[in-house]
């Protein structure tokens, strides 16, 4: 029992950190529906900028603590909702992640452009010295950072009880939760209620943030997202909605994970697995068992109907006479460049588009997902892993060439996909962003860490283990091949999106319940787009990993998997060509950062500018080069077709004949 | 029960029950639907119409009772499995594909209800509309009106056009019933009147069985051959409107008072 009681009580700090961070996303939810996903970066933020004041500034602990936690984390939680937040529609449920999403890797790249000693070390605690026993609990020694975690823990908990139960702003929040415009029908300052929310909840990440940071010897982001992910078990237990389970069950992972330590032989599989993964177990559970996180998010707003429509495509809105010029000109395009990557494109710049095309096919998952199945997956990345590690371990196994283990590594990828669409049959929105990202962190954990890698070190890909000549590096055989496999897949995406499949996919976009109401059969259009996307996302991780000659799981991590997303939402996720403009706009860009002196970021500056270019995708969801081309043929339109009396017929009026969000700017054009 | 001949009865609903948190939306209701025959379900808000819909339809699952559509039990199927079995219907609040066109809204409807969308077809390029479903679609389209703005997206549309492509998208379909949800929901006086004109003649002309749901009683007046009238639950009388709403527990219903 002693040394029972001697590995649980060391975990109750731990506990008490998810918990509070579980309890600041149930605040976050209950009053703005949002399911805060860059809560963990905001933690980290405050532990950064708190740690660096004490370390490098030689400031006080107590200022630091003010500067850090009291005013910088919910100045920053009031930013998030005066800037990002607030202006997503309630309904947008993917909005709302994307945005989350991009600031959870966008906040990390930052801090370390800004400070350019981005290493912390030996984090401070805020109240009771960390060498300090300052008393024994059944024989295990109660240090300073267990004390003053457990006591700003308790403290925060029955200052939030109290707001939220006995005061008018509690009440206030409360009813926000569902529409913050219809409660300001009542007379209520909606805007003021959700901002005090996210200045509270920005309040409790950063006082979790600087609570955790003495528990490790290096301030590190990657702790930081593993205690999100904890919190987010926590929260999900608790459906977003009760803080006293998500307070529990934050403090029993805290024990459990501590005590599976104690008693697990240490550096076996069973220890990192086990433990690594505990967490993602937890929170694949809730999102099986628990009822209530099988509609999460699905709520509808009452006021949604005021929310402009999402405008059509380029594509479908252009005049039929330019609609024949633009499609000429890709052909043109197209034949342009197979031409110079045949012939005189320099080696360096041919690398760069090959890896294009192979990004451009990962990226057309998320098309099929996304962008035709309305549902956000956040392991896309993992997919194409699955697809690559199944090549790799084939050919070096039974020496079976890359390419064919390609094909049955997409195979494995959409098996994978089929099951984790049948075990995430019910959920939707945040419940499957959620799952799929709980999916992506058991395969980093679990399978890429483990599977005939040294560490997480790369598997190489052989020049012979591929043939055809494809490696030779003088040779234009990756090219073409690549361009085969991209121009076959984005036919088949084609086919499928104007197909039958596409419009039931459409059908269930717009009206779930209204698509099982004529007949269609959710159950199997989810599990079949998700085993669509995972055959495609497989294809694309085979043709990367020849690309980069090696399978390398960082290549394919849970955190690549949101950069994946917010490129693509960047970009355009309708349409097969808004991947490809992710596709070649990444590795692009990324080529063009090399030039940019290192001092000034490098590859954070690529994250950076997707990170916040994700933003834009509150004000179009369509993607912002999707909003500029669209924009762009309007003005083109009137001024060449002038002398037509509506040149953009096809272009609808809003709805009861009002004038639509994406309607072209009037003072514009002819 | 209802007054239908024994063996013309179609839809057939039988002491089925439905509670939200101890609270009896729907108790003990048993209802007929004759083939062909017409028939309005009234009642004050929170009489459980909406309810029995979703029981009937499948978006909820009942805690007694049975529902037979021509004497095979919908209970355990899907919704999806039912509305391929001919049940077509309308929502209270709008439900529609809003990225859609009014065309594709029916052409998908159609590929549903007779299982004609399939992966390898589309992969073959043969999902093109085929001679048959174009003419169904534009008859559809035709029948309600809705010709001229068969390409525009629904989301461009108003509440009365809505209102009609959710028609059409059931219809379109041949249901053997259509359950018609507040169809006049949000609509004036005249694109009231029209809707009910449309209804009454395609139901005439179809020979389908239809259920209404309706508040307004000068539309189902014109429209059902026979009326059912609930309130809190319970089914309190039924029969021909006239006689129906002469009915004392009906006038106390709607009326909140005892005459």
């Amino acid at each position: 029992m002693e040394h029972f009681l001697g590995f649980a009580i060391p975990g109750i700090p731990f506990g008490c950190t998810y918990a509070l961070v579980a309890v600041g996303l149930v605040l976050t939810y209950q009053a703005t529906g949002v399911l805060n996903f860059a809560y963990g970066a905001q933690a980290y933020l405050s532990a950064f900028v708190f740690t660096y004041l004490v370390q490098n500034e030689h400031l006080p602990v107590g200022l630091a603590f003010v500067i850090a936690v009291v005013v910088l984390a919910p100045a920053v939680g009031l930013i998030f909702d005066r800037f990002l937040f607030r202006k997503i529609a309630p309904a947008n449920v993917i909005a709302k992640l994307v945005t989350g999403i991009s600031m959870l890797i966008g906040i990390p790249a930052v801090l370390s452009i800004l400070f350019t000693n981005s290493n912390q070390y030996n984090p401070p605690s805020i109240l009771f010295n960390p060498d300090v026993v300052y008393f024994r609990f059944a024989g295990t020694p109660i240090n300073g950072i267990s004390v003053t975690s457990v006591l700003a823990t308790a403290v925060t908990l029955v200052a939030l009880v109290v707001l939220i139960r006995w005061t008018s702003l509690g009440l206030k929040m409360r009813g926000a939760v569902e529409s913050r415009r219809l409660i300001e029908l009542d007379g209520v300052n909606g805007g003021r209620v959700v901002a005090s929310a996210w200045a509270v909840s920005g309040l409790i990440a950063g006082l979790a943030g600087v609570l955790l940071a003495p528990a490790y010897g290096q301030l590190q982001f990657s702790d930081y997202a593993d205690l999100m992910v904890a919190a987010f078990a926590a929260a999900a237990w608790a459906v977003l909605r009760s803080l006293p389970i998500a307070v529990l069950v934050g403090v029993l992972m805290g024990v459990t994970v501590n005590i599976l330590q104690g008693y697990l032989p240490a550096g076996s599989i069973w220890s990192s697995a086990v433990l690594t993964s505990l967490p993602f177990i937890v929170l694949v559970g809730a999102l099986v068992l628990v009822p209530g996180m099988r509609t999460l998010g699905g709520a509808k707003d009452p006021l949604a109907a005021v929310d402009p429509p999402t405008p059509p495509t380029t594509a479908a809105l252009r005049a039929p006479e330019f609609d024949r010029v633009i499609k000429i000109l890709w052909y043109v395009l197209l034949v342009v460049f197979s031409v110079s990557m045949l012939t005189w494109m320099p080696k360096i710049w041919a690398n760069v588009f090959n890896a294009g095309l192979a990004y451009s096919v990962v990226f057309l998952s998320i098309t099929l997902i996304t962008g035709m199945g309305g549902q956000l997956s956040l392991c896309q990345a993992t997919l194409a892993g699955v697809g690559a590690f199944m090549a790799a371990q084939l050919a070096s196994h039974l020496g079976l060439n890359f390419l064919l283990g390609g094909l049955v590594g997409a195979a494995t990828a959409a098996v994978v996909a089929v099951v984790l669409a049948f075990a995430s049959v019910r959920l939707r929105g945040l419940g499957l962003a959620l799952m799929t990202i709980a999916a992506a962190l058991v395969f980093d954990n679990v399978v890429f860490a483990e599977v005939d890698t040294v560490h997480g070190q790369p598997i190489n890909v052989t020049p012979h283990a591929v043939g055809l000549g494809i490696l030779n590096p003088d040779g234009r055989a990756y090219f073409v091949l690549a361009m085969v496999v991209l121009a076959v897949c984005v036919f088949l995406v084609m086919r499928v999106r104007r197909g039958s499949i596409g419009r039931f996919l459409g059908a269930m976009q717009g009206s779930s319940t209204a698509a099982s109401g004529i007949g269609v059969n959710l159950t199997w259009m989810h599990v079949l787009v998700f085993g669509l996307s995972g055959a495609v996302a497989g294809i694309g991780g085979t043709l990367l990993s020849i690309n980069q000659q090696a399978v390398n799981p960082n290549t394919f991590s849970w955190e690549f998997s949101l950069v994946l997303v917010v490129v693509v939402v960047t970009t355009g996720v309708n349409t097969p060509e808004g991947a490809i403009q992710a596709g070649f706009g990444y590795v692009v860009l990324q080529q063009l950062l090399t030039y940019v002196p290192g001092r000034l970021g490098g590859n954070s500056l690529l994250i950076i500018f997707f990170a916040f270019g994700a933003l834009t995708y509150v004000a179009h969801p369509e993607g912002i080069l999707e909003f500029q081309k669209r924009r762009w043929t309007l003005r083109f339109e009137r001024l060449l077709l002038r002398d037509r009396a509506t040149p953009s017929s096809a272009a609808p009026p809003g709805p009861e004949g009002g004038t639509p969000a994406w309607a072209p700017d009037p003072a514009v054009g002819g | 029960m209802a007054d239908v001949p024994a063996g013309n009865a179609l839809l057939r609903v039988d002491g089925v029950s439905k509670s939200f948190g101890g609270i009896a939306a729907v108790n003990a209701v048993s209802m007929e639907v004759g083939r062909g025959e017409s028939v309005g379900l009234v009642g004050p808000n929170g009489a459980g119409k909406t309810t029995l819909f979703n029981c009937v339809c499948g978006q909820l699952q009942p805690e007694h009772g049975t529902i037979d559509l021509d004497g095979r039990p919908l209970v355990p199927l899907p919704t999806f499995e039912r509305a391929r079995l001919g049940i077509g219907r309308t929502y209270q609040r709008i439900e529609v594909f809003p990225d859609m066109t009014v065309r594709d809204h029916l052409l998908v409807a159609l590929r549903a209800r007779w299982r004609r969308g399939r992966l390898w077809r589309d992969l073959c390029n043969l999902s093109k509309p085929s001679v048959e479903e174009t003419a169904k679609v534009e008859d559809v389209l035709g029948m309600v009106g809705l010709r001229d703005r068969a390409e525009a997206p629904v989301a461009s549309l108003g509440l009365g056009s809505c209102r009609l492509v959710e028609l059409a998208r059931a219809l379109v379909t041949d249901p053997v019933v259509l359950m018609a949800d507040e169809p006049s929901s949000g609509l004036d006086v005249h694109e009231t009147r029209e809707l009910g004109a449309v209804l009454r003649q395609v139901q005439r002309d179809q020979g389908m069985a239809m259920v209404l749901v309706e508040h307004d009683l000068s539309m189902v007046a014109e429209v059902v051959d026979r009326t059912v009238v609930m309130n809190l639950g319970e089914v309190i009388a039924e029969g021909d409107f006239e006689s129906v709403m002469a009915d004392r527990a009906v006038r106390t219903a709607y009326l909140g008072v005892q005459e």
